[in-house]
């Protein structure tokens, strides 16, 4: 759910274009609702996905760190929201989605993905029920229009009849994460936001905001809530919630430690760690691949479990000192290519460096011995269980 | 923006502190300040002698990787071991426990093509 843009996969001249220049490559740029708050914060923008977006505010460990121990804020409000709606509403998702829909009870969330016709994934995505004749869809930023037009082919072509509309425009999202979100945003509403159990979801007022839609959900792994509301309610939302949380030390985090957040707990991140051309069963997520219903080129997947993946995702911490980023090659003890680095860092929580990648599944077992090249050089690293933290 | 007006500078972000015939090397508070925090600097490449714009090392940040560059040509006569241990020291410190490099200049007219502090701030638009 976040950035190519952030990993650099070659080493490169410290030639930080000046800033004049950045300011005007953000032109074409979309904002959010929060777009120049953050900017009067002092925020390091960049452009990601299309949106001139926050990367870090004062610090990425301070940020990580804060969101692991008590409490921290994301402006996530690129993300893409679909509601599709009517009696065709649940068998469309069934279609286009691996999971199966129809486990949902109302009010529940579910993790899932698009798998596409040529074997990969379109993007991955939640799936909320409010009843069975109305369903949310978030998506990626960056996958917005190809998941728009993906999913309404598939309502035509199949003649589920599900009525769509896209609300990314005129929606915003705050991801409230850590141990005290809940007691950050509990002091705002009146729901009792300890019954909303881990991906449920309710609708509530919040800071006044009628009808805000209450997560348990989020991308960091260290709990929290992830509020959707409309654009108008933005700065008064966010500067609610800051107050909120002051006693707990919260700060604004930007997109920077939300990659090594969600790479510490092994999310996968679409564009780095799955795309359009990897099976969700050789990226781990056999789990959200339900064979129990009938999805786009189901077959494909079911029969990459029966003859078991050729290539594997896997973690991996270094041993050698180095930090793998996105497309190292990984080669075993003879040099031999086996793989590709598809996401790395340095583990600010754990002080190590880790990475995700694919390799032939030889090499999958845990405790399997790697090397990734970096600038020339083969260091060593182990396969090793995710999560990592 | 800290650019201290005894320095010299280049356009990859680097600082020069000239002592006689020898530069310290370091990166600028606004090279740290947009690597974010810096996790190791590798430099492998004591003892040798090196022409400006040659690559002396890397630095290596949460998100992001460098190649560090020579400002002037010289050999490489002492490496900053207290980085170490003590990387962050890069980001807090820049010009003082943060330096990289000493270097031999073998040709220290070099210096004067690089840019003073009022060059290097309206280059860097701080």
């Amino acid at each position: 759910m976040f950035p190519e843009a952030m990993d650099v996969a070659s080493a490169s001249r410290i030639s930080l274009p000046p800033k004049h220049t950045i300011m005007s490559g953000t032109e074409n740029l979309k904002s959010t609702s929060l777009t120049q708050l953050h900017i009067n914060l002092g925020a390091k923008m960049v452009p990601f996905a299309g949106y001139n977006m926050p990367v870090q505010y004062s610090n990425l460990k301070e940020e990580h760190m804060a969101v692991r121990n008590s409490v921290g804020m994301f402006d996530v409000s690129h993300m893409g929201e679909f509601k599709i709606s009517g009696k065709g509403a649940q068998a469309l998702l069934e279609w286009v989605t691996s999971n199966d829909v129809s486990k949902l009870v109302n009010l529940q969330a579910q993790y899932s993905c698009l798998p596409n016709e040529s074997g990969g994934i379109v993007d991955d995505l939640i799936v909320y029920r409010w009843d069975e004749n109305e369903f949310y869809a978030v998506v990626n930023a960056s996958n917005i229009e190809k998941d728009w037009n993906w999913i309404v082919k598939q309502n035509e072509e199949k003649g589920f009849g599900a009525e769509m509309e896209n609300l990314s425009d005129g929606m915003s999202l705050l991801a409230i994460q850590g141990p005290n979100a809940l007691k950050t945003i509990q002091k705002l509403t009146d729901v009792n936001l300890s019954e909303i159990e881990f991906y449920h979801f309710n609708r509530g007022t919040v800071a006044g905001v009628e009808h805000v839609i209450i997560s348990n959900t989020g991308y960091t792994g260290a709990g929290g809530f992830e509020l959707y509301f409309a654009n108008e309610d933005a700065e008064k939302m966010w500067n609610a919630i800051m107050e909120a949380g002051k006693e707990f030390g919260i700060l604004p985090c930007g997109l920077g430690c939300r990659d090594t957040l969600r790479l510490e707990k092994g999310y996968c991140l679409y564009g780095n760690d799955i795309n359009d051309e990897t099976s969700p069963i050789e990226a781990g997520l056999g789990w959200i691949t339900k064979f129990d219903h009938p999805f786009v080129n189901w077959e494909h997947h079911a029969k990459i479990k029966a003859d078991k993946p050729s290539k594997k995702l896997i973690g991996f911490e270094m041993i050698d000192r180095g930090i793998p980023r996105q497309h190292y090659p990984i080669v075993d003890v003879n040099g031999n290519n086996i793989g590709e680095v598809t996401s790395g860092t340095q583990s600010p929580s754990l002080d190590k460096a880790i990475g995700m990648g694919y390799v032939t599944s030889d090499f999958a077992k845990t405790g399997s011995e790697i090397y990734v090249e970096i600038r020339g050089k083969a260091l060593k690293a182990q396969v090793v269980k995710m999560p990592f933290l | 923006m800290n650019f201290p007006d005894s320095l010299k500078y280049t356009k990859d972000h680097e600082w020069v502190k000239v002592e006689g015939d020898v530069a310290v090397i370091g990166i600028t508070d606004f090279a740290q300040s947009e690597l974010g925090d810096v996790v190791f600097v590798e430099i492998e490449t004591e003892g040798e002698t090196l022409d400006s714009e040659a690559t002396f090392g890397t630095v290596e940040a949460v998100k992001t990787v460098s190649d560090l560059y020579m400002p002037v040509s010289g050999e490489i006569i002492e490496v900053n071991s207290g980085l170490e241990g003590n990387p962050e020291n890069v980001n807090t410190d820049p010009y003082g426990s943060g330096w990289m490099i000493k270097v031999k200049m073998s040709d220290p007219s070099q210096v004067d093509a690089l840019m003073d502090a009022a060059a290097y701030t309206e280059m860097v638009g701080a």
